[in-house]
């Protein structure tokens, strides 16, 4: 027990070096005072940030930043779901002297960045993914996320438009809930325009298989489907296959409309830049960052690509008043009376769950008409 | 029969396609490797080899306008890796596995590095044959596209069968595989048959790449391998050293790879996850039917460090 009192050389060191840091910060306190509006922003992609999907959504978020006054954005792409991820934010913070970070990858959450919220307390983290929970996590954490499903939902009104064999194909990466709501709002939407429309769903079991996303779009159009969407991490092999095929294609995360001009009808996109605006005006003024964010299309977190060259003029007055309606607010995509495709009743005649129902985020089936499976 | 219909047959024309199509790189590869491991040398750097063969045949490609030049450019930079392995294996005390992994992550590393300009622009995709002529289904068609690199590595996979048997440098590749000793005895000098051969066998992996970012998906991602690279150097041994074997088995792959999204769009949507593990499963299975405790592996060269 004597021990516990005794001062190691080496925590002899670490004591006095916090103690100078101090030091110093007070003694630089009324400088940094004078530019309080100076911060730097950390951004940390999963993958390339120019993929034409996910990760260049944030990104050009990000990039709209830059031009802010005072404010300097640091990132970083390609940084693994692994401790990796919690060295990039340690150097972030400590060389780059980031107060606030944004791990945009679904991964990166548990248990790396509460890792990194414990450790560095005084340093804010908003995670893209929606996973805050006020009485499990820090309160320097915090999750954002967009209501995008309303986006595919608008994708299959124009798509159920559009396809002459009434089959949509669908090549998803992995039977969660944003996923499974995506597949199902793209089908509903669908639906809307013609009630036999199907939609036949490929899980490929990953985020980003290039090779097994050309042969899932390949065996979607072998089937007839001749309207392809997809939620994986980049579109990009997606969207040129299925339009080298002869398909339709709409877009997920960003506009992929340069891949495919033609065949391109419109997309669901993120639009990053302005929570990422809101995030650093709260941060620059001093006011507290908020911990749980939400938004959809009439809050501006997501945005749809613009209508196609092949989008014809009934879909388009169809995609414009479902648009208007949804940014009235209120507006259900998952309403009853509706069943799941094993039979189950997932909503009553009479129950709607709005895009901000909690229940929708432990979605686990596909409706009617989805032709595929959870599992 | 609706000509967008065709139920049930997807699935085996989904096989035979996915095998044309996804079985190239996988081709190409596993016979370079062949040559080089006929050699007395293993090579595990072709998965680096690979992704930086599809990162320098999209860039070549992307500024010059000329898929045939990004295929040379990939071919040469693939031969420089597999001469800068020979190169190194040669010294005393140096394993050539543990060269093969540092360059499988140093290829990786540096096609990463050089390829971040050429993950947005298009660049101009190698041409396809059709085969599917005689056929008015679009899906039969689409099918019977080829791609002529395929052609290629069919010739060149009888070529090397051939070869390897019948003419004088197929039989030095092999004693120098086989017997050290035996090739200095003959008076020939294993290191530089050896760095020969694994110059070759880069240069082909290199083409496998250029395949992958110029053809089959066709664009260039730093994920575009996902082990290909690896999984092709294991089907030599699986292949047993045989060029016809490794066709074979490139194409058993390259089917039993589409054989998951092709069961979910007809409909079998339960368990996908076990049809991804296929082609796996297929291997340990052939694997386990061939092996034997009473003889060493048929067909291994005898300088192989895994088989000394």
């Amino acid at each position: 027990m004597t021990d516990r009192f005794m001062l190691t050389r080496r925590q002899l060191l670490k004591t006095s070096a916090v103690g100078a840091a101090l030091g110093l910060a007070s003694a630089s306190f009324p400088l940094s005072r004078a530019f309080a509006a100076t911060a730097t922003v950390g951004f940390i992609y999963v993958g390339p940030k120019d993929d034409y999907g996910y990760n260049q959504a944030h990104a050009e978020g990000a990039a709209t930043l830059k031009g802010i006054d005072g404010i300097t954005v640091v990132e970083e792409e390609n940084v693994p779901e692994t401790v990796d991820v919690q060295k990039t934010m340690e150097s972030m913070i400590n060389l780059d002297g980031a107060s606030l970070i944004f791990p945009t990858s679904f991964g990166y959450f548990d248990p790396h960045m509460l890792a990194m919220c414990k450790k560095f307390p005084d340093v804010q983290f908003r995670h893209c993914g929606g996973m805050w929970d006020k009485t499990k996590h820090p309160i320097n954490a915090g999750s954002y996320f967009g209501y995008i499903g309303m986006g595919q939902y608008l994708n299959g009104v124009v798509a159920g438009h559009t396809s002459k064999t009434k089959k949509l194909g669908f090549v998803a990466a992995k039977p969660i809930p944003q996923v499974l709501l995506n597949i199902n709002s793209f089908l509903l939407g669908a639906r809307s325009v013609d009630p036999t429309i199907t939609c036949q769903v490929i899980f490929t079991g990953e985020w980003s298989l290039a090779v097994k996303e050309a042969e899932a779009t390949n065996a979607l159009v072998d089937q007839g489907a001749d309207v392809i969407t997809c939620h994986v991490d980049s579109p990009k092999v997606v969207v040129e296959t299925a339009a080298g095929r002869g398909a339709f294609v709409c877009g997920y995360h960003a506009n992929q409309s340069p891949l495919a001009p033609e065949k391109y009808l419109t997309g669901a996109e993120w639009n990053w830049a302005k929570v990422y605006k809101m995030f650093v005006d709260d941060l620059t003024a001093g006011t507290p960052l908020p911990n749980f964010t939400r938004g959809g299309l009439a809050d501006g977190f997501v945005k749809m690509s613009p209508l196609g060259p092949a989008v014809g003029e009934p879909a388009r007055k169809q995609f414009d008043a479902t648009l208007a309606e949804m940014m009235k607010g209120g507006f259900a995509v998952i309403k009853g009376p509706l069943k799941s495709n094993k039979g189950v009743v997932v909503a009553t005649a009479g129950q709607a769950f709005v895009e901000t129902a909690i229940e929708l985020e432990s979605m686990d089936y596909l409706v009617e008409g989805v032709v595929g499976s959870t599992a | 029969m609706d000509a967008t219909e065709i139920g049930l047959w997807g699935v085996p024309l989904a096989i035979l396609g996915g095998a044309i199509r996804v079985s190239t790189p996988f081709i190409f590869v596993s016979l370079g490797e062949a040559i080089t491991e006929r050699s007395g040398r293993i090579n595990l750097g072709l998965e680096g080899t690979l992704v930086f063969g599809a990162m320098t045949a999209y860039g070549v490609a992307v500024m010059t306008n000329s898929p045939w030049l990004g295929l040379l450019a990939a071919a040469l930079a693939g031969l420089c890796f597999g001469l800068f392995h020979g190169w190194i294996c040669k010294f005393r005390g140096v394993n050539d596995i543990a060269i093969g992994i540092a360059l499988m992550l140093f290829g990786s590393g540096l096609a990463f590095f050089f390829g971040k300009p050429f993950i947005k622009p298009k660049a101009p995709n190698l041409p396809a044959i059709s085969f599917g002529g005689w056929s008015d289904i679009p899906q039969v068609q689409a099918a019977l596209d080829v791609n002529v690199l395929f052609l290629i590595g069919a010739v060149l996979s009888v070529i090397l069968w051939w070869a390897f048997r019948n003419t004088r440098a197929g039989l030095i590749v092999r004693v120098v595989g086989d017997s050290s000793d035996a090739a200095r005895a003959m008076g020939l000098n294993p290191d530089t048959v050896r760095l020969l051969a694994t110059g070759v066998g880069g240069a082909l992996a290199g083409i496998g790449g250029a395949y992958l970012s110029l053809y089959y998906p066709g664009s260039w991602t730093e994920r575009i391998s996902s082990g290909q690279g690896l999984m092709a150097v294991a089907l030599v041994i699986f292949a047993r050293w045989n060029p016809l074997g490794c066709f074979a088995a490139a194409l058993l792959f390259g089917g039993a790879g589409a054989l998951g999204p092709a069961l979910q769009s007809v409909g079998v949507t339960q368990g996908y996850y076990l049809f991804y593990a296929a082609p796996y499963i297929l291997t340990l299975i052939i694997m386990i039917a061939t092996s034997s405790p009473t003889r060493s592996l048929a067909g291994a060269p005898g300088e192989l460090s895994i088989t000394k």
